[in-house]
């Protein structure tokens, strides 16, 4: 998007088409089906019946990362993996969005000393969301996407980045 | 919706009286493009969405609630607009036009048949005389568009997928076509409004059970549909033949995916449910009722049966269904010879 980027103010027209970009990509987040550790348990029940990923219409998890959005890294990143991980969010085609879930996925959690755990996935991957707990519970899932939510609600299209 | 469709059946009634008859095929081909693609989308949109709905419902779960104000009605629209904004990639070992053509040849084959499709007793594109045989010709071409893209897009996935829709789609076609060949047998004629108009007094799907059963089971396979659903089955093919796939490109195999399942829908509602007959309400509407049973049935089974092996669903073709349609056949040829 060259010809847009950096040449408009916030003016109707884009905040107009703004809204309703940000409003098809915050409600349609199709999750990559990739659980590392243990936080993918608790990632699994969020999708499942009591937690329910679906009311937002992220449920739809894509075995391909032809056609997913959002990479949520759940679980330890060990030094194994950390390439392989980010092969898959380079497949991953833009907008694409990312969220470290757990304490091993944000600072190595427990596995901080470990010769083969990776300190920070952010070393690897840009995230954009944080969600602490050892794993955190579906709620805090929940409420880490919703912040994701409100962070795509503030995007533009007039500026580069974000 | 019904006085709309009326009047719609009533503009194609007085079209050929207004109109010198060359501009008159012109302007019916461009209206029955135009109202083909507008019903495709629309029912794709609403078909998705039911299915969430459904497949949430029969799981325990609500399914999409947020997307839009009333039970996420909008979920399908948003996802349409963020597919069309996603990034197109082109891998860079793909076989490049065939990679692009793929969808294109899925999708187009797919509106294609939804030319001889009867809605109602007027509203159809062209009531072509052989109409059945054109259905399962044009859209054993979609078989070719799977393929294709299966193999243009140099994934050993995709290819895996591929090879297994081929084998699929060629298997089931066979005991599919001699279920419908009863069909036939019975209403003497190959057109799809005939063979409506055959069924005004009994519907076929009792003068014909078996028929009926091998049709829906070989249907389900046709459109690679839980427990058929091995080309892409994710849990060991990543995504079968679209794996490779992004954004716009994947939204079209999306599309042609559910417009293939309304086909299939719409088909065992011409052959077995009696078409756009029903008492009260106008035949649009009964159509429409009769082909999203159908849906719901497809989306009930995917929610309730795993998946099957390929062995199994080979050997289930070849060794149940096809000696089975052979069985229907030769009785139903029997007992009309005989009455």
């Amino acid at each position: 998007m060259g010809v847009i980027e950096n040449r408009f103010g916030p003016n109707i027209i884009v905040t107009t088409v703004d809204k309703a970009i940000n409003w098809a990509r915050k409600c349609s987040l199709w999750p990559l089906g990739f659980g590392l550790a243990c936080c993918a348990i608790e990632m699994i029940s969020t999708g499942a019946s009591r937690y329910d990923l679906a009311r937002f219409g992220m449920e739809v998890f894509r075995a391909s990362p032809r056609q997913a959005d959002l990479m949520i890294i759940a679980g330890t990143v060990t030094k194994k993996i950390a390439p392989r991980l980010r092969l898959l969010y380079e497949q991953m085609p833009e907008k694409k969005y990312v969220v470290a879930m757990g304490g091993c996925a944000i600072a190595g959690g427990p596995f901080y000393d470990s010769y083969s755990v990776v300190k920070r996935v952010d070393l690897i991957v840009p995230v954009d969301v944080y969600i602490p707990g050892c794993a955190p519970r579906p709620e805090a899932l929940l409420h880490g996407l919703l912040k994701l939510r409100e962070k795509i609600d503030r995007e533009t299209i007039a500026r580069k980045g974000n | 919706m019904s006085v709309s469709v009326e009047f719609l059946e009533l503009l194609w009634i007085l079209l050929p009286e207004l109109l010198p008859s060359p501009l008159y095929a012109l302007a019916r081909l461009g209206v029955a493009f135009v109202a083909v693609m507008a019903f495709i989308v629309v029912m794709v949109l609403f078909a998705v969405w039911f299915e969430r709905k459904v497949i949430g419902h029969i799981q325990v779960r609500i399914g999409p609630l947020h997307t839009g104000r009333w039970h996420g009605w909008a979920q399908t629209i948003a996802d349409a607009i963020k597919l069309f904004l996603k990034e197109d990639i082109i891998p860079k070992g793909v076989d490049r036009p065939v990679y692009v053509l793929a969808p294109l040849v899925v999708f187009v084959t797919t509106v294609v048949v939804y030319v001889v499709i009867p809605f109602s007793r007027n509203l159809v594109a062209r009531d072509i005389n052989m109409g059945i045989l054109f259905v399962f010709a044009v859209s054993s071409i979609a078989t070719l568009g799977i393929f294709m893209g299966g193999w243009g897009s140099n994934n050993k996935y995709s290819l895996l997928g591929a090879m297994r829709v081929a084998a699929q789609i060629v298997s089931y076609e066979v005991p599919l076509l001699l279920s419908v060949l009863g069909v036939f047998m019975l209403a003497q004629t190959l057109s799809l409004n005939g063979i409506v108009e055959a069924q005004k007094g009994l519907w076929y799907v009792f003068l014909q059970p078996v028929g009926f059963v091998i049709y829906v089971i070989a249907g389900i396979a046709e459109v690679n549909r839980l427990p058929f659903d091995i080309p892409e089955a994710e849990s060991e093919l990543v995504a079968g033949f679209h794996t490779e796939y992004s954004g716009l490109r994947f939204a079209f195999f999306f599309l042609a995916e559910y417009a293939n399942m309304f086909v299939m829908s719409a088909l065992a509602t011409v052959l077995f449910l009696g078409g756009w007959h029903g008492p009260f309400l106008p035949g649009f509407v009964w159509f429409i009722l009769k082909a999203f049973f159908f849906m719901f049935l497809m989306v009930w089974l995917r929610g309730t049966y795993p998946r099957l092996r390929v062995d199994q669903m080979m050997s289930f073709c070849w060794k149940v269904l096809l000696p089975l349609a052979f069985l229907n056949l030769l009785v139903t040829g029997l007992v009309m010879s005989f009455i």
